[in-house]
């Protein structure tokens, strides 16, 4: 299958007044069309910083894209003009954001955001767009869509309103969508719901999926592939069944041992990762987690391991990826 | 059954028959009676500016060199001024000067303010630094001071003294308006309208706007009294509104002043039709910021 998105060697820093974070630092990684493909990693690992990286919408003027390629369906990204980018954005590339109470304007209708977002992007007229607004509506599951394209944001409730963000992103069709925690901030069992129904509508449109997310369980369920970042980094990347059966970073076996399972005795205790997350403006010289490692070995402080293949399509920056075991 | 259904229907249409406005301006009213003594007498100037024509006894502009001078009584109940013009058709016609000026004066100076702050707001940075300091400067002029140069410079005339008006006024609605878009630009559905390809004149105009709806309704409301009292000061200082068209401002001054011993009603009647509609739209202002916006208080 062709790739949709190749993302090569991606450096975005972020000049702050205690100095400079290389909050994305040289990643590269792969959405084939219609797949759903996990970024996986604790808060400030730069995953969000990715995807805005990916979309241009970067904070400016601390953050800058220092360097490498973002090719969609061929082309650079990193090379378009605003204009361009702008006519990408929403069209072929769509986002979803982690808050969905504030996501969406409260002083618009329901439905007048919707069109606004086809309009933008298309000539149709004013009832072509209510049309699509409202089998949007209906796609995603909202009861009584006609009625509700007259609401508010605030009529909804935060599944609700996730939902119409959902159809939001849909509206024009793109290709890829990008989910920033887009469960993060709900209840468990609406979560479930929502992965379902983006699932299924990203199979149903052929969309490929970027899902961002520091849920494991997430992963599990509902990618294709995973990649873990770590401090900027991504760390280990595989197929979903490749990382979760042999995690082959002592990171990734850390995070899979903090969740707790089905499979295993209920007494069992979990067991956290020690140490602090990384410090992003003192990273150690070689590799990021190597203080918080229980599989340290010398060359770990000296040099920072690079990403290599340690079975078919299962990739781990790890000086001693081989010999790990659960 | 059928019979409940249909007893449901009728009522239904009977319960939501007040208009929404209606119930919202009633509501109002009972909450905050300041504010609306002062909406109704903006209603009453408003209604004895359009029917002017109808309700004024006397012509404003005829002069009569009999009757000079004459005390408020039956015939003309605010008097004659010195050139024999009945003054309470003076201050009716008046009020259509002053409304016409106070309502195109902060409708222009609150809409362009808001377009600039919310847009100074939303690009940031140097946009936004250079839009501040520019508003800085014009601020850093009093009102009066700053009408009075722009007067100076395009002369007197209705027109120029609108426009002198709402200069110097349009940096303070931007600046409010530039505090409430700053917190605006910073909520996501800024960043998810970015992300939807949205380009920066729709994200400005048609979501950021709508939000600020309210500080720019109250800064219309405040300007109103501001621009009417401005307008006045303008005419009273001979700047202003020409003679001999009817206006409050000019109604004080020469004559008024050289006699106000021996026919202080040319005065006081003009003098009072202007401190009670900046009191009322003062009242107004100051009860919408409270009805709209509890935590817009301007100090």
């Amino acid at each position: 299958m062709p790739s949709l998105l190749e993302v090569r060697e991606l450096k975005t820093y972020l000049t702050t007044s205690q100095g400079v974070v290389k909050a994305v630092d040289g990643i590269s990684f792969d959405v084939r069309e219609g797949e759903t493909v996990a970024l996986v990693g604790e808060s400030g690992c730069g995953k969000t910083m990715s995807a805005l990286s990916i979309m241009r919408l970067i904070p400016r003027p601390q953050a800058s894209i220092v360097g490498g390629e973002i090719r969609f369906q061929g082309r650079d990204l990193l090379k378009l003009g605003e204009e361009e980018m702008r006519r990408i954005r929403g069209a072929e590339i769509a986002m979803i954001f982690q808050e969905p109470m504030t996501s969406l304007n409260p002083v618009l209708s329901i439905g007048r955001q919707i069109t606004e977002t086809v309009e933008a992007h298309h000539p149709l007229s004013k009832e072509e767009a209510r049309s699509r607004a409202l089998e949007l509506l209906q796609l995603v599951g909202i009861s009584d869509p006609a009625q509700r394209l007259a609401e508010y944001p605030h009529q909804f409730s935060g599944g609700m309103r996730q939902r119409v963000m959902i159809a939001i992103a849909l509206s024009c069709r793109p290709k890829l969508i990008l989910a920033d925690e887009p469960t993060t901030a709900l209840d468990v069992t609406i979560q479930a719901q929502l992965l379902e129904l983006m699932r299924d509508l990203s199979r149903r449109f052929g969309v490929a999926l970027v899902i961002i997310t520091h849920n494991l369980g997430v992963v599990a369920r509902y990618a294709d592939r995973v990649n873990v970042m770590y401090a900027g980094k991504i760390i280990e990347s595989g197929t979903a069944t490749e990382i979760y059966r042999a995690p082959r970073h002592p990171y990734t076996m850390g995070l899979l041992r903090s969740v707790p399972r089905l499979d295993q005795p209920r007494k069992s205790k979990l067991e956290p990762i020690e140490g602090q997350p990384p410090d992003l403006w003192n990273l150690p010289a070689g590799c990021s987690f190597a203080p918080r490692c229980r599989f340290v070995v010398e060359k770990c402080a000296q040099e920072a391991p690079p990403l290599r293949q340690v079975e078919d399509s299962h990739h781990s920056a790890c000086w001693v990826a081989e010999t790990l075991t659960q | 059954m059928a019979g409940e259904a249909d007893t449901t229907i009728e009522v239904l249409p009977a319960v939501s028959h007040i208009p929404r406005w209606l119930a919202v301006s009633l509501r109002f009213a009972r909450q905050r009676p300041l504010g609306a003594a002062g909406a109704a007498i903006i209603i009453i100037m408003a209604l004895a500016a359009s029917l002017a024509d109808v309700i004024a006894p006397f012509d404003p502009l005829k002069t009569d060199y009999a009757r000079m001078f004459q005390p408020p009584g039956a015939n003309h109940w605010f008097g004659t001024d010195a050139f024999g013009r009945d003054v309470l058709s003076r201050i009716i016609y008046g009020s259509r000067t002053a409304l016409l000026v106070g309502f195109s004066s902060s409708f222009f100076s609150a809409t362009l303010g808001a377009i600039l702050g919310v847009g100074s707001a939303y690009f940031g940075g140097r946009t936004d630094l250079i839009t501040q300091r520019l508003m800085d400067v014009l601020l850093s002029f009093p009102l009066i001071v700053l009408a009075l140069a722009v007067v100076a410079i395009l002369g007197s005339g209705i027109m120029n003294v609108i426009l002198a008006i709402t200069i110097p006024m349009i940096p303070r609605c931007a600046l409010v308006v530039r505090s409430t878009a700053l917190s605006l630009r910073r909520t996501p559905f800024v960043d998810a309208a970015r992300a939807l390809g949205f380009g920066h004149a729709r994200i400005i105009f048609r979501h950021m706007l709508p939000n600020v709806m309210a500080p720019y309704l109250i800064m219309l409301t405040a300007f109103q009294g501001q621009a009417i009292l401005l307008e006045a000061s303008l005419s009273f200082l001979g700047l202003g509104v020409a003679e001999p068209t009817a206006a409050w401002g000019l109604m004080l001054r020469g004559a008024a002043v050289e006699f106000a011993e021996r026919a202080p009603w040319m005065a006081i009647f003009p003098g009072v039709a202007i401190s009670l509609s900046v009191f009322a739209f003062n009242l107004l202002g100051d009860s919408l910021r409270d009805a709209l916006d509890p935590k817009l208080r301007v100090s």
